[in-house]
């Protein structure tokens, strides 16, 4: 297998539970102990009522796709060989904004569809929440 | 809310200047700047000693600025290299003027941008997207773009509207950048950047520098340009998703749709006073969600409503008539708001909107604005 050459996320402190807790197969948005605002990328205070009391909570791993765009340009020479590749903007069940990539490709794809979270090990270190449409079974 | 009628008319645009547009690798942002600067001054015919304000935006140190031109401020304000910030600027200038702070602002704005490779995406501007390969302004409008597509059934070629009357535009524009006309099927077979857009909904990137010159109104009658006045002016911003940059869910048809409405109010017009619209076009579906958040037409609409020629000289609504950051410059609204300026001078020689009276200035952003400018 060769390097991962594609960008990998900055852990900084506010954020790295989110990456541990995926690194565990766990999606998870930071909620307020006091208002229950569920947000995401984190915030050092929460941005509805402003308290200190944050914790990271797992979500459904279910959401609804908003839009989805194909890359054709690649902004960061590892991407070149996946070009075009897909991006999604998911709905989380429990309310948050994401972007991601929409994995399977975007047959079928239309907006309110249904989405679920697929677990993409990039590295020793690093699991990256991705998205694939919810086919009917 | 508050109007602010006792503001309208009270500023005046007595100068604008602006440089070459294209790739200058040998000058910086204060020699660009300068240029812009000097040639401002020199058509209002005021002493360059007689700005005691200082507005700077994409320029890197305002003192520096202030060295090069030779000017001591009583007033100065430095702005971020962000495109939303020419709207932010003027109204600010505005309100200099306005409380006696001072009495000749300049307002400058330069971008080598060109010169110095600036991409707009990856490692420039990282995020907590970029992991998965999401980056860049292009990709944010892209995004909404499609949304824009499912939710309303709008068209690429419906999109190509846009883009198609800049160009046409800057044909007729003396030394717009991009100035060979193309057709609705040229967008559509354009290479695919971040689709559903492609190459020709992408705005320039060039180098060059804009100045406008704003004091009171009655300190521009004696201007020895035909004073240009600011009848109103509005916003909203719009920050709680910021973590997407350059993107809102809604297409900030809301805060556009106030701005807007502030705006009409303090100056006493309304969309049918409107005789051109200049609007911050860096990437076309811009366009359509700014013609929806101002009312030109209802939301979901503005595919049908460009179609035809509506944006062209000649058609219901002018917009862009420089050819905008598609195909005049990237001067991140600075250059559109001075094309509203020489619009109502009647300046503006072949791409002239004929009587025009009333221009409005709208940009919708993070920080949506819109400002109204007539020759009352």
């Amino acid at each position: 297998m060769t390097a991962y050459s594609k960008p990998l996320p900055r852990l900084d402190p506010l954020i790295r539970p989110f990456w541990e807790h995926a690194k565990a197969g766990r999606l998870t948005v930071q909620r307020c102990d006091d208002c229950g605002d569920r947000h995401f990328p984190p915030s050092p205070i929460c941005p509805a009522c402003n308290s200190d009391a944050q914790s990271w909570m797992p979500v459904s791993g279910r959401g609804t796709l908003e839009s989805w765009v194909a890359f054709h340009r690649a902004y960061w020479p590892g991407y070149q060989p996946d070009l075009p590749y897909d991006v999604c903007l998911v709905r989380l069940a429990e309310g948050p904004l994401l972007v991601s990539n929409l994995l399977g490709g975007t047959e079928g794809a239309k907006l309110g569809a249904a989405v679920e979270v697929v677990f993409d090990d990039v590295t020793d270190t690093i699991t990256l929440p991705k998205w694939k449409l919810t086919r009917a079974t | 809310m508050d109007a602010l009628r006792h503001l309208s008319d009270k500023v005046a645009v007595i100068g604008v200047g602006n440089t070459a547009y294209g790739s200058f690798p040998d000058t910086d942002e204060y020699g660009l700047a300068a240029q812009a600067f000097r040639s401002a001054v020199a058509e209002c015919g005021i002493d360059k000693n007689e700005i005691d304000g200082l507005l700077v935006c994409r320029i890197p140190y305002y003192a520096r600025m202030g060295e090069v031109l030779g000017i001591d401020p009583r007033w100065t304000m430095t702005m971020p290299p962000h495109g939303r910030m020419s709207g932010m600027g003027i109204v600010e200038a505005v309100l200099a003027l306005a409380t006696g702070q001072a009495k000749y602002v300049a307002l400058l704005y330069a971008n080598i941008g060109r010169s110095r490779r600036v991409n707009y995406g990856g490692d420039e501007s990282p995020s907590v997207w970029d992991s998965f390969g999401f980056t860049s302004p292009g990709a944010a409008h892209a995004m909404m773009f499609r949304r824009h597509m499912e939710l309303y059934g709008t068209t690429t070629r419906q999109l190509a509207e846009v883009p198609v009357a800049f160009r046409h535009h800057g044909s007729l524009t003396p030394g717009a950048v991009m100035k060979t006309p193309f057709t609705i099927d040229d967008h559509e077979n354009a290479r695919p950047i971040v689709a559903p857009l492609r190459l020709l909904d992408y705005c320039l990137i060039n180098d060059g520098a804009v100045c406008m010159i704003l004091t009171t109104s009655d300190r521009a009658r004696d201007a020895r340009q035909k004073p240009v006045h600011i009848s109103g002016f509005g916003g909203r911003d719009s920050f709680k998703t910021s973590a997407i940059a350059n993107f809102n869910i809604g297409f900030w048809n809301d805060e556009v749709e106030e701005a807007g409405r502030q705006a009409y109010e303090m100056a006493g017009v309304s969309h049918a006073d409107v005789d051109a619209l200049m609007c911050y076009d860096n990437f076309s579906p811009t366009v359509l969600f700014s013609l929806e958040g101002l009312g030109f037409c209802p939301r979901g609409e503005a595919g049908r409503f460009v179609e035809g020629g509506t944006l062209r000289l000649g058609g219901k609504l002018p917009t862009n008539t420089d050819g905008g950051h598609l195909s005049n410059s990237y001067m991140q609204g600075w250059a559109l708001n001075v094309e509203a300026v020489r619009q109502l001078r009647g300046d503006c020689g072949e791409r002239q909107v004929p009587g025009a009276e009333v221009i409005q200035y709208v940009q919708a952003t993070p920080c949506s604005r819109s400002i109204i400018y007539t020759r009352r």
